[in-house]
Order: C-alpha cells, then sequence, then structure tokens
C-alpha cells in the first residue's frame, strides 16, 4: 500500500518536528541549572529589583582551560561613605553550584575593582550582581564559550 | 603552613589608592571529583578571605569551589596611615592562614 503525502507537506512536517525536538532538548539541558542560579540570585536580593549596568565583567570570550579563568569585575561607584558598594556576587549556569564568590568591600576600597580566577565547566553566562549602600541592586553579565571544562579528567 | 605570596606598594602617599594581589597555595578541591574507584573526593576549600589594615576589616571575600586552585585575589584600598595590613584565609579541615605586611603612608 503506499500512502500518498504530498512532498512539500511532508517535510514542513518533518522539519516541524525536528526543530521542536531541538528545542526541548537545549530548554531542558539548560533549565536546571539556569533556575538554580535564579534561586541564588532570589535569595541574595530578596524582592529588591535588579537593574541592568553600572557592573562591568571582564572575561575573556574564549576559554582554553576552565579550570583557571581569569575575571575582574568593576562597578561604577564614587566610593564615598554616602555612596558605595557594599558587595559584588558573582553567579553561573552551569557549575555544579551556581555561586562563584562573594566580594564585600566599602568606601575604604576607594575603588570598587576586584580580580579572581575561577572554573567554568561549561560555556554558559557568568553574571555579576552588585549590592550598593542605598540597598539598590545593578547586575551585569557576560557569555563565556570553555574548549576545555574545569574538572573534566574524571568524566 | 601554606605558602603565600602578597603584593602591594611598600611606600603611599596619603590618601592613594593601593593595588593588592594575594596568592595562597591551596588545592581548592572541589568536593564534586571522583577517584578512579568511584569514590567521592570530599571538598577542601578556603571559604573565608579577609584584609585588615590596622586591624579594621577593609575588604573580605566567601570563596565557593568555583574559585580555581592557588586562588589569587587582587583588590584596592586607600592608604590612609602608616601600620599594618593582615591578611587572612580560613577554609575546611581547620585550615588557617595569617600573614601581616608593614606599609608607610607619606
Amino acid at each position: 500500500m503506499n500512502i500518498r503525502i504530498p512532498r512539500r507537506k511532508f517535510l514542513l512536517a518533518a522539519g516541524g518536528m525536528a526543530a521542536g525536538m531541538v528545542a526541548v532538548t537545549i530548554s531542558k539541558a539548560a533549565a536546571a541549572t539556569e533556575a538554580e542560579m535564579k534561586d541564588a540570585i532570589g535569595k541574595v536580593v530578596g524582592t529588591s529589583i535588579v537593574t541592568k549596568g553600572k557592573v562591568t565583567l571582564d572575561l575573556p570570550p574564549l576559554v582554553d582551560n576552565g579550570n583557571a579563568v581569569p575575571l575582574s569585575v568593576r562597578v561604577d561607584s564614587p566610593m564615598t561613605a554616602a555612596d558605595h558598594v557594599k558587595a559584588i556576587y558573582l553567579f553561573n549556569e552551569k557549575n555544579p553550584l551556581p555561586n562563584i564568590v562573594t566580594f564585600r568591600l566599602g568606601p575604604r576600597a576607594g575603588r570598587a575593582s576586584v580580580s579572581t580566577r575561577i572554573r567554568l565547566a561549561d560555556t554558559q553566562t557568568v553574571v555579576a550582581i552588585c549590592e550598593m549602600s542605598d540597598g539598590s541592586f545593578w547586575s551585569g553579565s557576560v557569555n563565556v564559550v570553555v574548549t576545555v571544562a574545569a574538572c573534566s579528567e574524571d568524566r | 603552613m601554606a605558602r603565600t605570596l602578597i603584593t602591594f606598594p611598600a611606600n603611599a602617599r596619603r590618601g592613594e589608592i593601593i593595588e593588592v594581589k594575594a596568592i595562597v597555595a591551596h588545592e581548592m578541591e572541589t568536593g564534586f571529583r571522583h577517584t578512579q574507584l568511584g569514590e567521592a573526593i570530599p571538598r577542601d576549600i578556603i571559604t573565608h578571605f579577609t584584609c585588615g589594615y590596622n586591624g579594621v576589616e577593609v575588604f573580605s571575600a566567601t570563596f565557593y569551589p568555583a574559585i580555581a586552585a592557588n586562588p589569587f585575589i587582587s583588590f584596592s584600598t586607600v592608604a590612609t596611615e602608616s601600620g599594618t595590613l593582615s591578611f587572612n584565609w580560613i577554609g575546611d579541615n581547620g585550615f588557617s592562614v595569617t600573614e601581616t605586611a608593614a606599609i608607610s603612608v607619606s
């Protein structure tokens, strides 16, 4: 028996199915830890509104070795007793834990600029949230492509 | 006693913003790795770093396993007066290292 389906219809249907499957797998893979990152950020900011801006996150766009990635974060702030950065929180999407590091500084820092070296398990977005002395929250983020992930030796 | 390396200008003008860099030798075992036999390797990381300027805390950090081995940190502080900067790292399994260094401010 030969079922005749017009070629155009068949291709459209097949394409639609393929696209649907891809979309599903991607959202499944990314959702778990993206939600964890949102939870972790929620624990820090509570019900406050996080505004984009003021925070500059510096990371290499392409990382050869995820075991030690240089990271520096800068916040646009005069760092006076009345107006300064209280804390900078760093988060990621795809490491086993959403938190990376928390820095606490104050007017005696003079400049809101901190550097360190971090581990990245996968290609992902790194987010910096900054808490100001007036209680406002600001954020900055950057996408990083990782070719060799941290801790890959035991997988 | 873990080895540390701390750099900042030994002499500074009053009010000058100085950059401080500090490294401590530490494996920062994440707790997410396994041996070849499949046993989990327990977490052993540094969790806190603080910097004091003549006894007043001017900077601190909380580390998670996502910090690379031999944690490096660079930050800045205002040179207010001559005295000592103290650096303290605290971690799992009773890890604690304290270093001090002098600064002269003119």
